[in-house]
């Protein structure tokens, strides 16, 4: 038989017919993917165009013609540069500006009187340019006639041109650009550190036979439970103006450098520890057998197998703390004094000066890093995968005395100083004035009384963290499944994986930036969610999608593929199988998701900064703006309600999950 | 030398029974016609056309990689092929989802629900909104009786042994009754013995419902001794279709012969009177038409070998190809002797014959004495050199 020479006869290939299942599948995953585009693709797609967008005044394009006190002889007509070549009433740097920018006219005319009779009229000369008068647009060739008093209230708008010199300008001012420089600094210093002490933490964990390793495993999950500005407060507290332990500083101050990287550290500290807790933790025990049998030193045996082995874990939780120490708001705002970094940039140029533009340049370049972090931190991740699904045996540490009882020292130490940290805020909460009056005093909690939202924007988080686990985890959940759970449709379906990694790559402030550009604008029809909570959800379930995503996959990938056939030949559609098995099994990954997306839409400020209104203020948006009006104390009060709700919140998915385990454990034992 | 070995021990072939007797004149119940499958490059199925009768038992089988499970996805419309088209029933299934599809599947992981107990699992299939529920339930004790499992209903699929999760797999798919039933290597997640018994159940079950079943299996044992027919595969061609016997005894391609039950294998030369000339001696062969001066490969299975004494008392007729032969090793299998024979004939190549007991008694062969092998002509089959 010549099998080798085969070659397919031409023909047509044949084409599936879909069934119906197909077809609602395919529909739910392009409602999905739809609201991926909405919410992340299209707003980040304006940002960027923004960013390349500039706003000049062009005097050529205008003409204006006046006339004698009669008001009806006019003069010929001339440019508005001609005119302005006279009297230099526009200096040059007046003619860049940004969107909004407006220019009046009347300083043209040195004897301008609004009472005067004269009459001007008023025309543009290209189709781009506009003026407006008053509040109404007016574009085009056609003269516009106006008396004096009107002629006072017309406004020059500016051309947009697409370049590069929102970047050139940025770079061109020292103080803006100087951030880059910091924010690196600050991430990598920050970084070493981080990844010191977690593998510190991680090998004391997986590696030695010390006591109360569950205690020191949760007391470290704290961080993520509390906004990123917490630990500035803490800071504050303690080595502030006022602060207890001022003197420590030996006059250097904590605003700063210094207060940013241990800020840093604090927060950044649990996510290092669980990546490199679960790479040391699949360590394989025959290694070690093999280094023992070798009688290879203890020293040695750590850095030939232990480092290695954990390789992909420590670089993969370089790159996560990197980016979030750079892309994090919160903590420099509070703690950063006069030492600017980029994330706050974007703050600062958006809401304190207005200027999108430069806030849009700053938001690309933050784009730079974290997108370079994520995908340098996804080939590492594949390669980790390889090496976790080989089989291992666990290593299994044997008692060390000495050993032990150091990693028992050190562990306390990072305990001691997370609860220290923590308890601050606790006490400076909840004493009348922190550290002069230290009698208890509820008074820090009556937030009514203060500026921020009060009790409402606690409320509000609530609310809105709710949602955000409910709508986020159906959301999430639905397009994992109709993603790995389905045939055919390749090219969609790749799309689909892509737009669900992205929003990893996506700074905080980037999105809120980017949601006000796309919501904020009259000409979209989705403006009408703009300042309400909806907009408030949506943009915290993108901001959270990857990982809640990737949780999702995780637990349905270890499903069994043949499910979804068995069920078409059984004649059942798939919906059948989706909630009476598919959920059901996967309830735990799906808890899983719904209480990371409540703790972290209790605790994220840095992309609902920009979309609250007053309707919505929310929680941790309250411990910023009282921060910043110097609040501290109900700032830190503020910052625990949330510790409070989220351990409460944890609590609950604890309890749910252990109950859920006993009630299952007959049939998930294997 | 060159001796291939497939499995253990050359199976004492049982012949099954004759379909064709068992429905007479049944129509094609399933027409493949022509299937060509493409994964980018690679073609995985190569214009593969068979029909299967309604109410037989056929086996896909070929080594791990031809393609067996590609057409049976194909079949279920798991996978759609690139070309070509199946009926089931005379309608035309090519292009039509799974579930248009008249099939119950069992996968080699059985896929069974674990957060479901045994009878939720078979009532899956059967949960519609008009069916009543007691007769679901009545439906579901049936099935767990044909499968023997009636006691286990209420228990997880965790709790049960893998057999008996293959049973309840089988029963699920059972369930609704399907026209046709598609096993992809049913076996082969469990253990030698319960493997062994349950080739009988799932024979059984089958001739007892009569339907009509395609089982993927890689394990020629498991092939001879269930299927009605064979079907087998290599790179993504069909190299034979036949009843066991057939395809044991006839083989039309070495690698048919080679695959199924175990081979010598001799180069040699078509000579003009049609017989093979082998180191120097020419040998009668089965009937074959390939043109005198080919290179071929004379083949020859160690069961068929027949042994004689040197004295040519045991003979009995006029055996043909009678060749002297020096025992040169000798290896007890249980319940029949290797050897290991040699001669200036073969050349550098070792005959290896299966012996009973009893032969090696009778004639009093042993390691290192001489004897005489007869090739008899029926089985001495002859392969054109591939290329
Ligand atoms: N989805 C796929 N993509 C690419 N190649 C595949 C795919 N599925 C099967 N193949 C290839 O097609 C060939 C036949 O596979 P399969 O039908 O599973 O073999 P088997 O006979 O062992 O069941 C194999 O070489 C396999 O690698
Ligand atoms: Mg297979």
């Amino acid at each position: 038989m010549s099998v080798a020479t085969a070659t397919m006869p031409r023909g047509r290939t044949l084409r599936p017919q879909l069934s119906s299942d197909d077809m609602v599948k395919r529909g739910l995953m392009l409602v999905i993917s739809l609201y991926l585009i909405v919410a992340l693709a299209l707003p980040l797609y304006v940002l960027l165009s923004k960013s390349l967008s500039t706003y000049q005044f062009d005097l050529n394009i205008f003409e204006i013609q006046r006339s004698d006190e009669t008001g009806t002889n006019f003069s010929p007509a001339r440019t508005v540069a001609d005119l302005n070549a006279e009297v230099n009433a526009i200096t040059p740097d007046q003619l860049n500006t940004s969107s909004d920018g407006r220019l009046h006219v009347t300083g043209l005319f040195q004897d301008f009187s609004f009472r005067s009779p004269v009459k001007y009229r008023i025309r543009a000369t290209t189709d781009n340019a506009s003026f407006l008068v008053g509040s109404e647009l007016k574009r085009g060739k056609d003269w516009v006639e106006l008396d004096s008093n009107t002629f006072r209230r017309v406004v020059l708008r500016p051309v947009s041109t697409i370049g590069l010199d929102n970047f050139v300008s940025y770079f061109s001012t020292p103080a803006l650009a100087k951030s880059i420089g910091n924010s690196l600094l600050m991430g990598v210093i920050s970084t070493v550190l981080v990844i010191g002490i977690a593998f510190g933490l991680g090998y004391a964990l997986n590696r030695s036979r010390m006591p109360f390793k569950s205690v020191f495993r949760l007391i470290v999950t704290i961080p993520i439970l509390v906004p990123s500005l917490l630990p500035g407060i803490a800071l504050v507290y303690l080595f502030g103006n006022q602060g207890l332990l001022k003197n420590w500083m030996m006059g250097y101050s904590i605003y700063g450098p210094i207060g940013i990287v241990i800020g840093s550290v604090f927060f950044t500290l649990p996510h290092a520890l669980l990546i490199i807790s679960t790479a040391l933790s699949v360590a394989d025990a025959r290694h070690y057998e093999a280094a023992a049998s070798l009688r290879a030193s203890k020293w040695r045996t750590f850095w030939t197998v232990t480092v290695p082995g954990a390789r992909y874990g420590i670089i993969s939780a370089a790159f996560v703390v990197f980016t979030m120490v750079i892309t994090d708001f919160g903590l420099p705002k509070v703690i950063g004094g006069q030492y600017n970094m980029l994330a706050v940039d974007i703050y600062k140029q958006v809401i304190g000066q207005q200027n999108f533009e430069m806030g849009a340049v700053v938001s690309v370049l933050l784009l730079v890093p974290a997108v370079v972090a994520f995908f340098v931190d996804r080939a590492i991740q594949k390669k980790q995968v390889a090496l976790l699904s080989a089989r291992s045996v666990p290593y299994d540490p044997k008692p060390n005395p000495g050993f032990d009882w150091g990693c028992f020292a050190y562990c306390s130490l990072i305990a001691a100083f997370i609860l220290v940290m923590i308890g601050v805020c606790q006490l400076a909460a909840t004493v009348k004035f922190w550290p002069y009056d230290l009698t208890l005093s509820m008074r820090n909690f009556r937030f009514d009384l203060m500026d921020g939202g009060g009790w409402g924007a606690y409320h509000n988080s609530i609310k809105m963290a709710l949602l955000t686990a409910f709508f986020g985890t159906v959301i999430v959940f639905t397009g994992a499944y109709m993603v790995e759970k389905s045939d055919g449709f390749r090219i969609g379906r790749s799309m689909f994986q892509f737009l669900a990694m992205l929003p990893m790559a996506v700074p905080g402030m980037v999105l809120g930036l980017a949601y006000i550009f796309f919501f904020n604008n009259p000409a979209n029809p989705l403006n009408t969610i703009y300042g309400t909570m909806t907009i408030l959800v949506v943009c915290t379930v993108t901001h959270f999608y990857t990982v809640s995503h990737l949780t999702a996959l995780t637990a349905l990938k270890q499903m069994d593929r043949e499910f979804e056939p068995v069920a078409a030949s059984l004649k059942q559609p798939f919906h059948k199988l989706f909630f009476r098995v598919t959920v059901p099994v996967c309830l735990p990954a799906i808890l899983d998701i719904a209480i990371y997306l409540f703790v972290n839409a209790m605790t994220t400020v840095s992309a609902v900064v920009f979309l609250y209104s007053t309707q919505t203020q929310l929680a941790s948006v309250a411990v910023l703006n009282m921060d910043d009006a110097g609040d501290i104390a109900p700032a830190a009060a503020m910052g625990m309600m949330i510790f409070y709700t989220n351990v409460f919140a944890r609590l609950v998915h604890g309890v749910i999950s252990r109950f859920l385990l006993v009630r299952t454990q007959t049939w998930r034992k294997r | 030398m060159r001796h291939v070995t497939v499995s253990e021990a050359a199976t004492p072939v049982r012949s099954a029974p004759d379909m064709q007797g068992a429905h007479p004149a049944a129509a094609d119940y399933l027409a493949i016609d022509n299937i060509w499958k493409s994964f980018g490059d690679f073609l995985a199925l190569k214009g593969v056309s068979l029909s299967i009768k309604d109410g037989e038992f056929v086996c896909f089988l070929g080594p791990s990689g031809c393609g067996k499970t590609t057409l049976l996805r194909a079949i279920a419309g798991l996978d759609l092929q690139t070309l070509g088209t199946i009926q089931q029933a005379g309608r035309d299934i090519s292009t039509l989802p799974p579930s248009k599809r008249d099939y119950g599947i069992v996968f080699q992981s059985y896929a069974l629900f674990p957060n479901l107990t045994i009878e939720k699992n078979i009532a899956f299939g059967l949960e519609n909104a008009n069916r009543p529920k007691a007769e679901i339930k009545a439906r579901v004790a049936e099935l767990l009786e044909l499968v023997g499992l009636s006691s286990q209903a209420k228990k997880y699929p965790a709790q049960l042994s893998g057999g008996q999760q293959q049973r309840i797999a089988l029963a699920r798919a059972m369930a609704v009754s399907p026209g046709l039933l598609l096993l992809d290597e049913p076996l082969s997640a469990l253990d030698a013995k319960v493997r062994v018994h349950l080739r009988h159940e799932i024979k059984e079950l089958q001739r007892k419902l009569g339907v009509t079943t395609i089982m993927v299996t890689h394990d020629q044992e498991e092939a001879l001794s269930m299927a009605d027919r064979i079907v087998v595969m290599n790179h993504g061609v069909i190299e034979q279709i036949g009843t066991p016997t057939e395809v044991y005894r006839h083989p039309k391609t070495l690698f048919v012969a080679d695959f199924i039950g175990e081979t010598n294998q001799f180069p040699a030369k078509v000579t003009d009177t049609g017989r093979v000339a082998l180191g120097g001696t020419d040998l009668v062969c089965a009937p074959h038409d390939i043109a005198p001066g080919s290179e071929v490969t004379a083949v020859i299975r160690p069961v068929d070998v027949i042994p004689h004494s040197l004295d040519g008392t045991e003979q009995i007729g006029t055996p043909e190809n009678l060749i002297d032969v020096t025992v040169d090793q000798m290896e007890f299998l249980g319940s029949f002797w290797r050897c290991r024979l040699a001669s200036p004939r073969f050349g550098e190549n070792i005959l290896v014959a299966d012996f009973s007991l009893n032969a090696v008694r009778r004639l009093g062969i042993e390691t290192g004495g001489q004897m005489r092998a007869e090739l008899p002509q029926g089985r001495m089959l002859v392969f054109a050199k591939a290329g």
